[in-house]
């Protein structure tokens, strides 16, 4: 078994770039945001953002070729919560978010367009707004451009749930209005051979609460960034996310909690379990407080269960610090396998090696789940991670 | 009926410098009702004796048997032997995030008795051991020992001792660290199994002190990985008045 835990804080070297570039405007660990694709070059695998992830298994995605192919959409859209397209300009004009990256950079100029959903202020939208969105084939390559737009003091869910398989590459904004309350769930439930590139960023309002859950269960590749930024101070943000890597996956995701307001607040907690020969999961956890960013705070957890040999979890947390005024700053990140006492001790009680491999994994991800705050959506995730289980770790009965 | 019989149990832990011996050969033979104090004093052996009859996969058995009620311990896995009846309080008590003790009882019942407990009776049973021990009724709904006090854990297992009812129960220092109170409330909830028809008791203990609650009918003073005396209910008395220097130095003397 390869377990690399290469937790490190970078905070030294921010503050060493701090002093050569005289004032540090752009992270040096996330690229400034650009739609100009030639701030975006093809990666050739050594930069920073694309070191993790195996560049060949993309299947060309990244040489950016026109394609007008399209996921399905299925929507359920409570009253008073409105779809439309909208041309690239006009997403634009209402402040989406740049890209930061290729694959959005690449997805911004070739969508064709981008759908925006509507929650009007003070709307308070009980019901989730749920997007289905279905791939026929690995073979069907698919731009998509996504803004969700919340007004002001609104109330809404949104999930997104991805199934079948596609190349695909989405790039989404989320724009969080003052003193809204949102809380947006990426569910990734791709067959084998999918690849997908997405990148969402959140832009927090005055006093907003954000959640963001990534879930990612399925697809060959998965490489999701979660951004999170704040338009004015009293903004939170939480960012959660749980990831099951089988045989041969990689799934990867990336978080870059921007403090660029004072009195703002990051939380992340990401878990994942891994089975299966090459089953490879990254965490990369960035978090940047600027000069301007007095009183924050931000906390970033990351853990990881290793359930059989040959997997590896890579879980790299940043904290790059730019005032000494913060109200905390921390983060944890580990990787562990099965806790032989735990699994000693419920088996002292009678319960069967597989029961108690169940009950330790149900209660790893048992916190995460209640915090995601979509009650249809929780025992559904309990029973995927337990389907997951069963497909590995219980079959081999020894 | 239950008989739980050791007979010359040799155990080792693997160390950097290879196997070290912890248990030099141990016979002792429980049976129907009886229950049997395990005096000695810390670094004697006490849990590896616990720990090796409920197979905690860190021991190794070098050698002897152990049966219940005839039927070959050793080879049963440490979720059989709970089946077939054992049952370990332990001495440290593991966490388990995540799992709710609601669930983790509900659990090991259906496992022990091989069908899920009537959901009515259930409750009320668990409700009634949790009132019992003193513990709040919001304690099923914390996970399995996160965040207990000492007093918490201990009580948690008499708990799992009473709705689960052993044929064989095995405390190991179920009394360390408990006040007087708790100790009184622990040694009701043994007495009440045991008063039950046919149960066995193994009580580890390196102090007297839970003796005065729950008598044994025969004290075993164990030191360096062996039995180096054993007695009535009058051993104990001698050991609280004299303590282990005697048998530490008999032990001491070369052969
Ligand atoms: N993993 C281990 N490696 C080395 N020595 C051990 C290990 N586990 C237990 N021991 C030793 O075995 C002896 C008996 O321990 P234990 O059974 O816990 O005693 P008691 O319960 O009577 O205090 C002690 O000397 C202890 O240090
Ligand atoms: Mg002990």
């Amino acid at each position: 078994m390869t377990v690399t835990d290469a937790a490190r804080e970078s905070v030294t070297s921010g503050l060493e770039q701090d002093k050569k570039d005289g004032h540090l405007s752009v992270s040096h660990l996330n690229p400034p945001p650009s739609y100009d694709l030639a701030d975006h070059p093809a990666p050739t695998g050594r930069e920073e953002i694309w070191r993790f992830t195996p560049l060949k298994r993309l299947r060309g995605i990244l040489d950016g070729e026109a394609s007008d192919a399209t996921l399905t959409w299925d929507t359920t859209l409570p009253d008073g919560v409105t779809l439309t397209t909208i041309s690239q300009a006009e997403a634009r004009e209402i402040g989406e978010l740049a890209p930061n990256d290729r694959p959005s950079a690449l997805a911004a100029e070739l969508s064709g367009g981008a759908r925006l959903i509507d929650v009007p202020a003070e709307a308070e939208i009980a019901e989730p707004i749920v997007i289905r969105l279905h791939g026929e084939s690995v073979d069907d390559l698919v731009w998509s451009q996504l803004v969700l737009r919340v007004g002001k003091f609104a109330t809404a869910t949104v999930v997104l749930v991805h199934t079948g398989s596609a190349r695909y590459s989405a790039t989404t904004s989320v724009l969080v209005g003052d003193g809204a309350m949102v809380n947006v769930v990426s569910l990734q439930d791709w067959d084998d051979d999918a690849v997908h590139l997405g990148r969402d960023s959140i832009l927090v309002g005055r006093d907003a609460e954000v959640k963001h859950t990534a879930i990612t269960f399925g697809g060959d590749v998965v490489r999701l960034n979660a951004n999170v930024e704040y338009a004015a101070p009293g903004g939170s943000a939480e960012l959660l996310g749980l990831y099951f890597a089988d045989e041969g996956q990689h799934l990867e995701h990336r978080l870059f909690a921007d403090h660029n307001q004072p009195k703002t607040k990051s939380n992340v907690l990401y878990k994942g379990a891994l089975q299966g020969e090459k089953a490879h999961t990254v965490w990369i956890g960035n978090v940047l407080i600027r000069k301007v960013a007095e009183g924050i705070e931000t906390y970033e957890e990351n853990r990881n269960l290793v359930l059989t040999d040959g997997c590896q979890a890579d879980s790299v947390p940043n904290l790059e610090i730019e005032t000494g005024e913060i109200e905390g700053a921390g983060h944890a990140s580990a990787t562990a396998r099965f806790d032989d006492e735990q699994l000693f001790y419920l088996r002292s009680r009678g319960v069967s090696e597989k029961e108690a491999r169940r009950l330790v994994l149900r209660g790893f991800f048992n916190d995460l789940i209640r915090r995601v705050g979509v009650p249809s959506l929780e025992e559904q995730l309990t029973t995927t991670v337990e389907e997951e289980l069963a497909r590995n770790v219980l079959k081999t009965d020894q | 009926m239950s008989t739980l019989e050791i007979k010359d149990l040799q155990v080792s832990v693997s160390t950097d410098d290879g196997p070290k011996e912890i248990l030099k050969g141990v016979t002792l033979t429980i049976k129907d009702n009886e229950t049997h104090a395990i005096m000695g004093p810390n670094g004697s052996g006490k849990s590896t004796l616990a720990y090796s009859i409920a197979g905690h996969p860190k021991y190794d058995i070098t050698g002897g048997t152990v049966t219940l009620d005839g039927e070959d311990v050793l080879a049963m896995s440490v979720d059989e032997r709970a089946r077939a009846g054992l049952f370990l309080a332990m001495q440290y008590p593991v966490e388990v995030p995540g799992v709710s003790v609601a669930n983790f009882l509900r659990t090991a019942k259906t496992a022990i008795d091989g069908e899920a407990p009537k959901l009515r009776t259930w409750v009320k049973d668990v409700n009634a051991a949790m009132g019992q021990l003193n513990l709040d009724p919001t304690f099923s709904q914390r996970n399995v020992n996160e965040g207990f006090s000492g007093g918490e854990k201990k009580r948690h297992e008499i708990a799992q001792l009473e709705l689960l009812n052993p044929k064989v129960a095995i405390l190991d220092e179920t009394d360390s660290g408990l006040d007087i109170d708790a100790l009184k409330i622990v040694s009701e909830g043994v007495n009440r199994y045991r008063e039950q028809e046919g149960k066995g008791v193994l009580l580890i203990t390196h102090y007297t002190r839970i003796l005065r609650y729950i008598e044994p009918d025969y004290v075993h003073v164990f030191v360096d990985g062996k039995i180096a005396d054993q007695g009535g209910p009058e051993l104990a008395d001698a050991l609280e008045a004299e303590g282990y220097d005697r048998y530490i130095k008999a032990n001491a003397t070369p052969a």
